[in-house]
């Protein structure tokens, strides 16, 4: 295959320059959506832009063909700059049918393009999306720029002479229209004719014919009127350093595997397929042999339980759902909080309650996780604040869940564990040692509960240590033997054990940073996936002369020891979350003055850097 | 169990007993060896994570007919069609006795208890059936009143490598006392007990005067004199690789039928565990064994200087 010999000689049409710019691409499920975002994706990351990803697909594997709850997107934000989201509104759409408009039409910024596949804007096509009338006839399209292109039809005939069944000529339309922007914004065709090489290596005949679709497209978006001038957007200056591209749940299956390589232990990961976590499970399935075991495990409960027994045996062990699956755990997680055993539950939230809205995201899990159990029962929570940090919180969780012989709650969210971006790989010599201790038998006798003056842990003995025998569970423990104990006194003397722990951790993890000034009017505070649009939005009014500062919490329990104290320098402190105000609620309780108010979206979609920079202007 | 142990070389800390939530859950507080006392219903999923990082333990799962056959009905399906090698012991007395006497899934349908004051409504379940349909590689049936039967099944549940899943009828004098005393009786069980022997045809009786014989697909007595030809008689194979043999031996109940005790089936196929090491042997054998660097800074990377 040869690579871009084929393409024609460029017209001569006016090459602009941009800074960022947002593509949606939009269609059917079955379109292909999600593939043509990510070939966009790598080719950016190829091209050395900086880049953010908003992969939004519908539950169903299929939707009525056509339909609105069938369309799926994807929206990528690739700039010259440094960004943090993946743009609030597109500045192209490409809407491969009638339906994929009307969903999207909303998330594309006035004046902006939008293709269509004109080759399915039939009466049928339109009345399954609920067009009373033709879209491209009349108003409604009139302040954008429409590209009508008969995508279906250019596709067949560009594939005419290829020897494939009508179905597959039609499949092939992604790569048609991803040809288009590829023209569109000067992009090198190279990485995807690649991939596609690979990727169908046992169909030559599907791989020519992609490929063809694929210049096709670009040759035509060269040569056609309507596209007068191409987009150069050039690479971005990114902090030195070498890069790939990495979502959010590849950065915590690889954080993982780091972390018990660090610790020389194996990873043993229990779990149960449910969205948006299963690609944890895929990614983490192949590292066997980094010494990695996974099990997929009949159900919720035996995916915890697994975990629990992994880490009795004294490895890592680890379990990942999203929220529904946390109701399943919980019993489990009290149990491993009982057995003071070190355990890692990742949790990528959804939209709830209930089954809710699994492919899309939220951040309504926090208060569940932190107290969705019997008793007192505290627990550490930390949280990944863009897909990248998911690396470093992995760790982190590993090294806290061991020192403090504690279950650790590792909070993600669906919009971090889809979306992609740069990551800036670490040094290998700057990751933390990780050092677990496991006692053997001594001259004297062996307390199971017994703890470490500073932590607070108590021993992890592993079974098979001769003279250590002893017994764990869930009934209420005498303190140093761990026998089974109903004494009231010993009862409130461990649960006041138990909770110490966890605020002792506070001591052993980074103070609270302040980015911008330390004090002043408004502070932003934030955790999880909403770091991305409140940073934009922070910059943005500095730019425009309003100075704002921005706090992120990457712990959530505990929380950094200075934050009470970062919360008092700010008149007013705003906390916009995908919920109804849950860390409102928390900050409120545990800093009584501070003078905190929400932003609250429940809309199973991340913020908009808009809708962030407006509540800030409305507080100040 | 103790007296079991003291038959093998493994030293103690090699052992290890998980348990749920029931009377019988209690059971590691009793011996001297690594324990878990876990959760209702969940021990078989504790001892799976824990074969999966150990393979030099020998791990006993002790459970009932509430905390296995009910609330863990599904863990205990699962590990046993992995054939993950672990020991399960199903102590089953026919009742809750730990909340004090509610009808459980193995009570006899008419059952009075404190839950089911007019008689259960509930058909019971047959614990070694569920065995059998999971495919369970190593299944028998003992009692607590003939205690070297008891110790002869578990010494060679534990010689057995993978799942053994064990059933032990066993009394609760508080509530629901007697309980099998139609079957296990001193008075009765020489007539209404057969013990399996691999080989040997199923007698029972007294005066061992009394066969099985299969018509069709159902069992029926017929007499047995020592001598006589076996061949119309049913012999028991506990190796049979077909599960259909065994299955006919679970619908063996009282008081139609002998209830039969011993090893139903023993048959050898590699185990969950074994699968899941040799997976990450034979990994590290083609890609060797991965390292930090390959792991992050293997895929697709790009230089910014």
């Amino acid at each position: 295959m040869s690579g871009l010999t084929e393409i024609k000689t460029k017209t001569k049409k006016s090459v602009v320059a941009a800074s960022s710019i947002t593509i949606r691409f939009a269609g059917d499920s079955g379109d292909g959506m999600q593939l043509t975002g990510d070939q966009f994706t790598d080719t950016a990351a190829v091209m050395g832009n900086d880049f953010s990803t908003l992969p939004d697909f519908p539950a169903e594997i299929r939707a009525p063909a056509g339909t609105l709850p069938g369309v799926s997107s994807f929206q990528i934000q690739f700039s010259k700059d440094i960004i943090f989201t993946p743009g609030d509104l597109s500045d192209v759409l490409i809407a491969m049918n009638p339906a994929a408009l009307k969903v999207n039409l909303e998330n594309v910024k006035k004046g902006g393009l939008i293709f269509i596949n004109e080759t399915v804007f039939d009466e049928a096509h339109l009345k399954k999306a609920g067009w009373k009338q033709n879209p491209l006839e009349g108003g409604v399209l009139k302040d954008f720029q429409l590209i009508k292109v008969p995508l279906s039809a250019l596709t067949a005939n560009a594939l005419k002479d290829h020897p494939l069944k009508l179905s597959e000529v039609e499949r092939c339309k992604n790569f048609f229209a991803l040809g288009i922007v590829f023209w569109l914004y000067d992009r090198t065709l190279e990485h995807t004719v690649n991939w596609i090489q690979k990727r169908f290596a046992k169909r030559p005949e599907i791989v020519n014919a992609n490929i063809a679709a694929l210049k096709a497209g670009y040759n035509y978006a060269d040569i056609t009127e309507a596209l007068p001038v191409q987009f150069q957007v050039r690479e971005a200056k990114l902090e030195p350093g070498t890069y790939r591209k990495i979502t959010g749940n590849e950065a915590t299956a690889i954080g993982f595997v780091t972390a018990a390589h660090l610790a020389n232990k194996t990873l043993f990961y229990g779990s149960y397929p449910i969205t948006p976590a299963s690609s944890i499970l895929h990614e983490l399935a192949p590292y066997k042999n980094y010494g990695v075991k996974t099990f997929q495990a009949e159900d919720e409960i035996a995916a915890v339980g697994a975990a629990i027994g992994a880490s009795f045996g004294g490895q890592i062990g680890v379990t990942g759902t999203s929220g529904p699956g946390i109701c399943l755990k919980s019993e489990a997680i009290n149990l491993a909080i009982m057995a003071e055993l070190p355990l890692i539950v990742i949790d990528a939230q959804r939209g709830g309650p209930s089954t809710g809205m699994p492919t899309k995201t939220e951040q309504a899990d926090l208060l569940q996780v932190l107290f969705g159990r019997n008793g007192e029962s505290p627990i550490a929570v930390v949280a990944p604040k863009t897909p990248s940090d998911c690396f470093q919180m992995a760790v982190e969780a590993v090294r806290i869940a061991m020192k403090y012989m504690t279950p650790v709650i590792f909070l993600s969210e669906g919009n971090i564990a889809n979306a992609a971006e740069p990551w800036k790989l670490p040094e290998l010599e700057q990751l933390p040692k990780l050092e677990a201790k496991h006692p053997v038998a001594g001259k004297d006798p062996f307390y199971p509960y017994a703890r470490d003056q500073k932590t607070l842990a108590r021993p992890w003995a592993i079974p098979g240590t001769p003279g250590l025998e002893h017994r764990i569970g869930g009934l209420a423990k005498a303190d140093l033997t761990g026998n089974v104990s109903y004494d009231g006194e010993n009862n409130q003397k461990m649960v006041n054990y138990r909770a110490e722990k966890i605020r002792r951790i506070a001591d052993d993890i980074p103070e609270q940073e302040v980015l911008g000034p330390k004090s002043g009017k408004l502070l932003v505070l934030g955790w999880g996936g909403t770091f991305g649009p409140i940073f934009q939005a922070v910059a943005d009014l500095k730019a425009q002369g309003t100075q704002v500062s921005q706090a992120h919490l990457n712990y959530l329990n505990p929380f950094p020891k200075n934050l009470g104290n970062v919360l008092k320098q700010f008149e007013k402190v705003l906390i916009p979350e995908l919920n109804s105000g849950q860390l409102l609620m928390l900050i409120r309780n545990a800093f009584p003055g501070t003078n905190v108010m929400g932003l609250h979206k429940i809309q199973c979609q991340p913020f908009k850097v808009e809708e962030i920079t407006n509540k800030i202007r409305e507080l100040i | 169990m103790q007296r079991t142990l003291s038959k093998f070389d493994l030293p103690k800390e090699k052992y290890v007993f998980v348990s749920g939530i029931g009377c019988s859950s209690r059971f590691p507080y009793y011996m001297n060896n690594y324990g878990f006392h876990s959760i209702h219903g969940r021990a078989p999923t504790i001892a799976t994570g824990l074969r999966c990082v150990n393979s030099d333990l020998s791990i006993w799962v002790i459970t009932g007919d509430g905390d296995g056959l009910s609330i863990g009905g599904n863990h205990l399906i699962h590990s046993m069609r992995r054939n993950i090698n672990f020991n399960i012991l199903l102590v089953n007395n026919r009742i809750y006795g730990l909340t004090k006497g509610q009808y459980s899934p193995t009570s006899p349908i008419g059952q009075v208890t404190k839950s089911s004051p007019l008689g259960s409504i509930d058909y019971p379940i047959n614990a070694l059936c569920i065995a059998i349909a999971s495919e369970a590689t190593f299944i028998a049936r003992t009692l607590d009143s003939i205690p070297a039967h008891m110790g002869s099944v578990f010494e060679r549940a534990m010689k057995h490598k993978g799942i053994s899943f064990v059933e032990i009828y066993q009394n609760c004098n508080i509530f629901n006392d007697k309980a099998f005393e139609p079957v296990t009786g001193r008075d009765n069980r020489d007539d209404r007990m057969v013990m399996l022997e691999h080989g040997k045809p199923l007698v029972f009786g007294k005066s061992k005067d009394k066969a099985i014989r299969l018509n069709g697909l159902k069992t029926e007595v017929v007499p047995y004199q020592e001598g006589m030809d076996a061949k119309d008689l049913l012999v028991h194979n506990e190796n049979d690789p077909e599960p259909n043999y065994a299955y006919i031996l679970t619908q063996m109940e009282h008081p139609e039928m002998p209830v039969p005790f011993g090893v139903f089936r023993n048959i050898t196929k590699p185990t969950y565990d074994e699968m899941l090491e040799s997976q990450v042997q034979d990994a590290i054998k083609k890609r060797g064994k991965g390292d930090l660097k390959e792991l992050i800074y293997g895929r697709d990377t790009w230089t910014v200087k």
